[in-house]
């Protein structure tokens, strides 16, 4: 291999393995940033139980979610050397930003939520789980105005032999990121309230901790249910940015070879590459796909066969992805909706095998989380700024393949022994359920842990 | 004043803050093995540092997307050709984070002894390789029109060594003062001790630190060009002295910071002696990368500066009320009953 597959593996390893961790920050710190307003609000001792209990889950999380990032920094400049400087006039400012406007606000409240139990006052406490959540998002949002600007390059000119930023505004205001902002927090907050409601079905299963587990699933499970009916239209509403901005990253999505107007959208297909054509095909929607692409039936939709070959993404990954994505969305509502009336009703108890659905659940959104960005990544090939810069132009020239296959094997091992820790870690925190000791300050020793 | 030497200016400081801060970071990680004797002391050396250390580093993230916005060809060229180099301090980054945040989540004497160990390496590495690596950058660094020259091992010359040992030292030192401070009775007391002993060998690895640097390097000739600039070093070694005045008194408080003002005046003092380079090339100055020849254009310098000067100082506000709120000292006996929050 040579060093551009090696770095793009190893930039897909580390990034994919960032965000194992990041949707479920992002979702989670919300969650328990409601649970612990509500205590403050109610007083209730319950809801500190809650607080404590999912945001020590939260915290073993969010250690790795930081660690992994560090990597992400500085991987631009070690492996995209080309890349930096032809577009960090431009890439390198929401970067910086998100480092200084985000990061700073993240690691310095988490601080102080983890161990200001009985330094702050109970609101300001609270306040600082907001802060975190608050800044996770602002966090979100920085990278993906970075990553739409690569999905969808504004604002800028080619001078001195690169790109330089001429409006600011421009990146700021990028449709595509933004689009891609509330699609990926949402499904952030998908993976929170899976997470959630599948602890609780283990414990709920086990007649353990029954009001304290049917409280926690029910609250995510309202978060569940709105938030998978949000992602499925941020969803939707982002698909049309796609098709707009990039054509050949719908049609690989959709294996759609011949450009159509009024295409129809097959509930069944199955590209086949080689011969340019799809193997399978049934149970058409006439106009479905003009529809879903540009919400007009009558729009035309570029195919495949337009663009010549070599600037066509992997189709197979790309329509794979794409179509496990969907259904899981859909999946992900139809549980949520049946989650949220059973819990409504307060008769989970009685369908435990829902409940053990529920549990098996878990790993789900994680896998639409990464399935959805091997859509956005390898959609985009060749291009990594699309339209504007080739991968293969991108890589850094000092570094040998040697050098990657090291880093490569280092991180694989590195990141598969945290993996191990963290599955460990979380299985066994989640298993032993709440603490019941009252005094705060035993709580707060366990809570902190070190 | 052009943009570009704000942003050198900026550049400074960001790295000047993050040594500081993460510095003593780093040394309580190489010290806690040794300094705490049993699991309340460790727990309590953790402990100091358990707030603060992740805001600390992202100074780190912050000075490295600072080089991306405003040097964009330097962060390019620097960390393409420090790639191995930087894979190590990445790894040890990785594992420091992983051990502070996760040697408490569960019980057990093993447990905690290996994330300890884990610890004290993984304080070690980046704080040698930081040395390493601004040792080399001083020196600078073979690339000429046909890129870089150099790998691991050539930046393991005896200046760059001789740098990275300093940064440990520096750091442990700080490391030292920051437990002194921090913590309460015969702990706190034997980390004082260590920082009075480790301070001898610090005084003679900076002397012949400073000496080398005028064989090794071209930093001094901006100093000699401007002789005010002399302020500068002249600060740092006052305060290495003060460092041991203070230690020796007892006044920990006053020692750590006459530590910080150390870091920052040593970091200070090599950057002005870069100024305008970078990364000067150590073959061929055509190729040296300088504030000039790799900055971002003016409109980027500008958006940057705005977002600099109203958002830094913010972030220090509330990452000083931070250490303001965990201001008390931390008992080691309290943390065996589990009551020291
Ligand atoms: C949708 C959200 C999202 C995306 C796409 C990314 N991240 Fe991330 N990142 C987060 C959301 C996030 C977060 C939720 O905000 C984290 C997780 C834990 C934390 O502290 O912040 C985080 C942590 C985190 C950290 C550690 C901060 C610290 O020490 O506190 C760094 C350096 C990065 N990220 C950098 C990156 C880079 C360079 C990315 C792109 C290539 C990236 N992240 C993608
Ligand atoms: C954190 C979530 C992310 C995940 C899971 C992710 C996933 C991926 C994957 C799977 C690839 C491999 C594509 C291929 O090799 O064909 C890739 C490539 C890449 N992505 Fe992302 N990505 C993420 C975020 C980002 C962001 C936010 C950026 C930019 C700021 C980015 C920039 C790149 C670059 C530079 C490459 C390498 C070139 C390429 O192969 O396309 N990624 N990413
Ligand atoms: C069924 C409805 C869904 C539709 C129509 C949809 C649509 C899309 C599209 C078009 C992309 C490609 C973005 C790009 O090229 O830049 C994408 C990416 C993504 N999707 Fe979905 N998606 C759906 C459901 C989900 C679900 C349920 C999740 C997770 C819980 C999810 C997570 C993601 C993520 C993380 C990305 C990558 C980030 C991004 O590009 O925004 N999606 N989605």
């Amino acid at each position: 291999m040579d060093v551009v597959m090696l770095s793009r593996l190893q930039f897909a390893v580390t990034a994919g393995f960032h965000f194992i961790f990041v949707p479920l920050t992002l979702g989670l710190s919300l969650l328990v940033a409601f649970m612990e307003t509500k205590y403050v609000r109610t007083g209730d001792e319950m809801y500190l139980r809650m607080t404590k209990f999912w945001g020590k889950l939260f915290l073993i999380n969010f250690a790795l979610g930081i660690v992994t990032g560090i990597t992400l920094e500085f991987q631009f400049g070690m492996n995209w050397a080309e890349y930096s400087k032809y577009v960090g006039d431009i890439f390198g400012a929401p970067l910086a930003i998100e480092a200084t406007l985000a990061f700073f606000l993240e690691s310095t409240f988490i601080g102080l939520w983890i161990f200001g139990w009985d330094k702050i006052s109970k609101k300001l406490h609270a306040a600082s789980i907001w802060i975190v959540s608050i800044a996770a998002s602002l966090s979100a949002l920085w990278i993906l105005l970075a990553n739409g600007w690569m999905q969808k390059p504004v604002g800028y000119v080619l001078r001195n032999g690169r790109a330089e930023m001429v409006d600011f505004g421009a990146l700021v205001t990028n449709s595509y990121g933004w689009s891609k902002f509330f699609h990926t927090v949402l499904a952030g907050y998908v993976v929170a309230a899976f997470f959630v409601m599948g602890i609780s079905a283990y414990h709920l299963l086990r007649r353990n901790e029954i009001s304290f587990f049917k409280a926690s699933f029910r609250m995510a499970a309202t978060f569940g249910l709105v938030t998978s009916l949000l992602v499925f239209i941020s969803g939707d509403f982002h698909a049309v940015e796609v098709s707009t901005t990039q054509p050949t990253k719908l049609a690989a999505m959709e294996a759609l070879w011949d450009t159509q107007r009024g295409a129809p959208y097959n509930l069944l297909a199955f590209p086949d590459v080689e011969n340019e054509r799809n193997s399978v095909e049934a149970i058409s929607i006439p106009k479905g796909l003009s529809l879903l692409a540009y919400h007009d039936g009558n729009a035309e939709v570029k195919g495949l066969k337009d663009f010549p070959k070599e600037l066509r993404p992997p189709v197979m990954a790309t329509f794979l992805s794409f179509r496990s994505m969907a259904a899981l969305g859909m999946l992900f509502m139809l549980l949520s909706l049946i989650a949220w009336l059973l819990a409504r009703k307060g008769v989970l108890e009685s369908y435990p095998l829902f409940l053990k659905i529920m549990l098996f659940a878990i790993p789900l959104p994680y896998l639409a989380n990464q399935v959805g960005w091997i859509v956005a990544e390898v959609g985009r090939q060749p291009w990594i700024v699309y339209g504007l810069l080739k991968t293969s132009d991108a890589v850094s020239k000092a570094v040998t393949p040697m050098q990657v296959i090291g880093s490569l094997v280092g991180f694989t091992l590195l990141y598969g022994f945290l993996a191990i820790v963290d599955i460990y870690l979380l299985t066994k925190t989640a298993r032993k359920g709440p603490e019941d000791e009252s005094p705060i300050v035993v709580k707060t020793n366990k809570i902190a842990g070190n | 004043m052009e943009f570009q030497i704000i942003w050198f200016i900026l550049w400074a400081v960001l790295w000047a803050v993050y040594f500081m801060l993460d510095g003593f970071d780093l040394g309580v990680g190489m010290l806690q093995k040794f300094l705490g004797r049993n699991e309340a002391e460790r727990g309590a050396i953790i402990r100091t540092i358990g707030p603060v250390w992740d805001g600390n580093e992202v100074w780190l993230l912050t000075a490295g997307g600072a080089t991306f916005a405003a040097f964009p060809t330097t962060y390019a060229l620097m960390f393409s050709y420090l790639y191995t180099a930087l894979l190590l301090i990445l790894f040890s980054l990785i594992v420091r984070g992983v051990s502070v945040e996760l040697r408490g989540k569960e019980e057990g004497a093993t447990w905690r002894s290996r994330w300890e160990t884990a610890f004290l390496i993984s304080s070690f590495l980046p704080a040698l390789l930081f040395g390493v690596a601004f040792g080399n950058i001083f020196q600078g660094l073979p690339m000429d029109a046909d890129g870089y020259h150099g790998n691991l091992f050539t930046l393991l010359n005896p200046y760059g060594l001789l740098t990275g040992i300093f940064f440990v030292l520096l750091f442990l030192m700080h490391g030292a003062l920051w437990i002194g401070v921090k913590t309460t009775g015969d702990l706190s007391k034997r980390a004082s001790g260590f920082a009075n002993k480790v301070w001898y060998p610090l005084l003679v690895v900076a002397v012949l630190f400073l000496i080398h640097t005028k064989f090794a390097t071209n930093l001094y000739s901006n100093f000699v060009g401007t002789p005010v600039l002399f302020v500068m070093p002249l600060l740092a070694v006052l305060a290495l002295l003060g460092i041991k005045i203070f230690a020796a008194k007892g006044a920990l408080l006053t020692a750590f910071a006459s530590s910080c003002v150390t870091i920052l005046s040593v970091t200070f003092t090599g950057v002005i002696g870069l100024f305008p380079n970078l990364i000067p090339s150590s073959i061929d100055p055509r190729y040296s990368l300088t504030i000039f020849n790799s900055s971002s254009s003016p409109y980027t310098l500008k958006i940057m500066t705005g977002v600099a000067l109203v958002f830094v100082p913010i972030v220090i506000a509330y990452q000083a009320w931070n250490y303001r709120v965990f201001r008390k000292k931390i008992d080691p006996n309290e943390m065996e009953q589990g009551k020291a929050y």
